[in-house]
């Protein structure tokens, strides 16, 4: 069989099909610690719309607050950004894509941001199936005020300074499925490979793609004892599938033995192959994907790739019926009623 | 003083006391469209409980043929039909008043100086509605017959009242009628008439419509061109989106495709509805979202942020009786303080301060212009009284102004300018140019950390500064952009009266009063907005003492008046409170003021 691989991070003077260099697609220098997988995520977000060919005019970049919220000013410096407040960013994506739906969203979180401050506004964005990319930085720790545990760190984790979570940890992936998103998976910092698949996967996708990606602190909790550490996520990933993405403008026929891959076809034409390495694993089941959760974490492992995926769930914008042309442009033939509208009313009030 | 036999026309206030969820409303409502129609000015007041079903509910209605139409704090009529509460709602009647009550509550033994008409409201309700379920329906039109025939008013009015509220419904509609009926009857055959109030037709409410402020909100908005709106459920602003919702339904969907020009959505909680608003904001959409005090503290930390990003949105504040829960169902003018500063670190925010109907519709419309020509958050306040009561109004005059979409950098703009910062005050009044994604212009980063006015992250004390400083100057600008206050002085006056919001239907009878009573002359200045302009200054200091009318304990906008006009004529400026949680009526305001200037 022959799967298509990942082609590999473009040279600098390499164009992509609108013409674009890889460098229009970086932002600025970031700030965060050498080594932090934050910036490891941000390197593969540019790679993602370099190679998917995506016209940074037409995507707005949101975060919250946290190291993980700094990360959108260093990718798509020609985009729009928004780093918004502490666990707002889905209530203004939301309001964002509402505006403008002919808009790619992408938003940027961390594991306080979303898990903590922020858990209100997330599960009611996965609840809405909001049309955008939900990207959480996930290293258990505060960061930005120090290395305080945040909720997903597990339970038995340790601090630097030896403190021990004694609460269990919040899966921010279970939660997402259950509450509807239409797009989960999970990744680790240290794995381009699958995080530059999965991320033009959900470029791809139309609904709430949320990645889960684990993204070790440096600084604060990349120690032993810590299960978001570098080495220790390292040792126990267990990715579910081998992920092949072939974008909907290349032409590429696929052959493969039946039972070893399975295709996706997403929203824009684009296609992902799963060539399937945990026994017969289907991202389509919702049941499964939980129950791969759980015992791939009951047995101390990661499991990472696409966990779960329904490419055709409509998204908040179809089911509010809204107009093709963006809200924000409308003119105001369109969005100031007509004289006889208000005479109407008025003769129904008399 | 009135004679004791001279009818006493057109002057009267109503109170229907029953229990919340009893089917008053109908009746209620057929009263009062009835003096409307006979062309009698009317104001309608329902005094509700936080509640579905079973605490008492009190409806007021006052017809005044002078035309005022704030709550009168005396009740002339009361009908008692709640046994709970008819003994403490006759005892708190002044003496000669009317109650018209259920006969078996007996409230005839509880004092004699009243006009008591006993009604058999069983009785009369079983001759006409057989069906037993039925009755409680019905039950209370009897009330409306009774008052018809004791009142004079035309039941050929409150018939053409009901059919308005039960077109459809031709079943419930006779069954209405013949209990209406029955009460006129009982009364032309069963009652002396005893009273002096009496209704004769006049015709001050031709052209004329009823509204609740609420609705007028809501076909503000629809006629501004909103197109996102967020929001959390919450009293008293509840219905500012409803009814938006179901007029967008109606004129909103776009003729071609079936689809809606809109978005509504009922947020998670108010934080959210506000998120949506700023994010759809940002973008370039006119959003908006409805909330009350509670919601208000909720948004606090965004609002900091749409202040400090400059993303236009209006932010509708139906204010109730707080702090905390409070009494959500009552009435206040108590979120002013915290609204024109709202969030943390140096804010101010612009407020429209609506008296009726018809202001909150054309400021509604002003507000959308102005919040994206400040490119800021933008307030509407608004109270419970304004919001959910039933006023009479003109009717609403079509927009005639163009939307005013604000300052938007254009690709010709950015030539004639020849570099473009987002925060760059290039006109000199604070407000610099915009893009929006999509645009393709160019872009920039928003963000509520500290930036410079290129947009960029920035921690340096001078761009901290110069920033806070332009978005100031916005603010002042704005003192020229808003509502100027309504100002009515008076030849050689030294007393003058400030007020605003509901407080103004008060305030204006409360001067008549003073003026025959006491013979006290008084210059009034409504004001319609925050910031003030310059002409509030100069009404201070052209009078000797100023009397701020508030309904909340604090002096809330006396505060405001203060921090803005020359600290030499604070002294002069007094408060008049009101915050009980009822619409504020004019014997408090007159009561106070004659009290304050020691008069006898």
């Amino acid at each position: 069989m022959t799967i298509p691989g990942t082609p590999t991070p473009a040279p600098g003077k390499k164009v992509n099909r609108i013409g674009l260099e890889l460098a229009v697609y970086r932002g600025g220098k970031s700030t965060l610690c050498a080594g932090c997988g934050h910036n490891a995520i941000s390197e593969r977000i540019v790679e993602a719309f370099f190679e998917m060919g995506v016209d940074g005019q037409q995507v707005v970049k949101l975060s919250g607050i946290g190291c993980s919220s700094k990360s959108p000013a260093y990718f798509l410096g020609q985009s729009h950004g928004f780093n918004s407040v502490h666990g707002r960013m889905p209530s203004v994506a939301t309001g964002a894509m509402l505006a403008n739906k002919g808009l790619l969203a992408i938003g940027v979180s961390g594991d306080g941001d979303t898990g903590a401050i922020g858990i209100g506004q997330f599960v009611h964005l996965m609840r809405r199936n909001v049309p955008m990319i939900y990207i959480v930085e996930n290293n258990g720790c505060y960061g930005l005020t120090k290395g305080q545990l945040s909720p997903t760190a597990d339970i038995g984790s340790t601090l630097k300074n030896g403190v021990v979570n004694d609460l269990p940890a919040i899966d921010l992936c279970t939660l997402a499925i259950d509450l509807g998103a239409s797009f989960v998976a999970r990744s680790f910092s240290g794995d381009k490979r699958q995080m530059l698949s999965l991320l033009k996967a959900a470029i791809a996708h139309r609904g709430t793609a949320m990645l889960d990606i684990i993204s070790p602190c440096v600084t604060f909790n990349d120690h032993e004892g810590s299960t978001k550490s570098y080495s220790y996520v390292k040792d126990h990933d267990e990715p579910l599938e081998e992920i092949s993405f072939v974008p909907f403008f290349e032409d590429i026929s696929v052959d493969y033995e039946p039972g070893t891959v399975q295709a996706v076809s997403l929203h824009d034409g684009s296609t992902v192959f799963l060539k399937k390495l945990a026994g017969d694993y289907d991202p389509t089941n919702k049941s499964m994907a939980r129950r791969v959760i759980y015992e791939s974490a009951a047995r101390g492992e990661i499991a990472t790739g696409l966990i779960y995926i329904e490419p055709n769930r409509p998204d908040f914008l179809a089911l509010l019926n809204v107009v093709d042309q963006p809200l924000a442009s409308l003119p105001a033939e369109k969005t100031r009623p007509p004289r006889e509208a208000l005479d109407a009313i008025m003769d129904a009030l008399r | 003083m009135r004679s004791a036999t001279t009818p006493v026309v057109n002057d009267f206030s109503i109170q229907i006391a029953t229990v919340n969820g009893s089917g008053s409303q109908t009746a209620n409502l057929v009263l009062l469209r009835s003096l409307f129609q006979t062309g009698v000015p009317v104001s309608g007041k329902n005094l509700f409980p936080s509640n579905i079903a079973g605490l008492p509910t009190w409806f007021t209605i006052r017809a005044s043929r002078h035309g005022y139409i704030g709550r009168k704090k005396e009740i002339d009529i009361l009908v008692a039909m709640n046994p709970e509460t008819a003994r403490d709602d006759v005892l708190g009647l002044g003496p000669g008043a009317v109650a018209l009550y259920d006969e078996p509550l007996k409230l005839n033994e509880v004092r004699g100086d009243l006009v008591f008409y006993p009604v058999p409201f069983d009785k009369l309700v079983a001759t006409v509605c057989p069906d037993a379920k039925m009755r409680k329906l019905v039950r209370n039109m009897i009330y409306d017959g009774v008052l018809a025939r004791l009142l004079n008013i035309d039941l050929a009015q409150m018939e053409q009242a009901l059919g308005k509220q039960l077109a459809k419904k031709a079943r419930t509609m006779a069954l209405n009628m013949a209990a209406l009926q029955a009460g006129f009857d009982f009364a032309g055959s069963s009652l002396e008439k005893r009273d002096l109030f009496r209704v004769e037709p006049m015709t001050a409410t031709a052209g004329k419509i009823l509204i609740d402020g609420n609705a007028a909100g809501a076909i503000g908005s629809m006629m501004a061109g909103v197109t996102v709106v967020a929001w959390y459920p919450i009293t008293p602003s509840s219905s500012v989106c409803e009814t938006l919702a179901t007029y967008m339904r109606q004129y909103r969907m776009d003729k071609e495709t079936g689809k809606a020009t809109f978005a509504i959505v009922q947020a998670e909680d108010e934080l959210s509805a506000l998120g949506m608003a700023l994010g759809a904001g940002w973008l370039g959409a006119r959003s908006m979202t409805a909330t009350a005090g509670p919601g208000i503290s909720l948004m606090s930390e965004f609002i900091g942020l749409g202040y400090y990003a400059e993303i236009p949105t209006v932010v509708f504040d139906v204010q109730r009786v707080g702090p905390s829960t409070g009494l959500p169902t009552r009435t206040a003018q108590g979120d002013i303080l915290s609204t024109a500063f709202l969030s943390h670190g140096d804010t101010r925010h612009p407020m429209y301060l609506p008296s009726s109907p018809g202001e909150i519709y054309e400021m509604a419309i002003e507000a959308f212009d102005l919040a994206e020509r400040l490119q800021a958050p933008v307030f509407v306040m608004t109270d419970l009284d304004l919001g959910m009561n039933t006023w009479m109004s003109d009717p609403f005059p079509y927009p005639e102004k163009p939307l005013d979409r604000g300052k938007r950098l254009t690709a010709e703009k950015l030539q004639a300018l020849g570099e473009w910062g987002r925060y760059k005050d290039v006109d000199g009044d604070g407000i610099p140019y915009r893009t929006v994604a999509g645009d393709g212009l160019p872009t920039y980063f928003c963000r509520g950390s500290g930036h410079n006015e290129r947009g960029q992250y920035s921690e340096r004390a001078a761009d901290y500064v110069a920033n806070i400083d332009r978005i100031d100057r916005k603010f002042q600008h704005a003192r020229t952009l808003v509502p100027p206050p309504v100002i009515d002085r008076a030849d050689g006056a030294r007393i003058g009266i400030i007020g605003y919001g509901t407080s103004h239907w008060g305030i204006a009878e409360s001067r008549d009063q003073l003026r025959q009573e006491a013979g006290i002359e008084t210059s009034y200045l409504r004001l319609r907005a925050f910031p003030f302009s310059r002409d509030v200054e100069a009404f201070v200091a052209a009078h000797d003492r100023v009397y701020i009318v508030e309904q909340n304990r604090d002096g809330q906008m006396a505060a405001l008046v203060k921090l803005d006009v020359d600290a030499a004529l604070a002294p002069r400026l007094r408060s008049v409170l009101h915050y009980d949680g009822l619409p504020l009526d004019a014997r408090t305001i007159t009561d106070e003021i004659l009290r304050q200037e020691n008069h006898p």
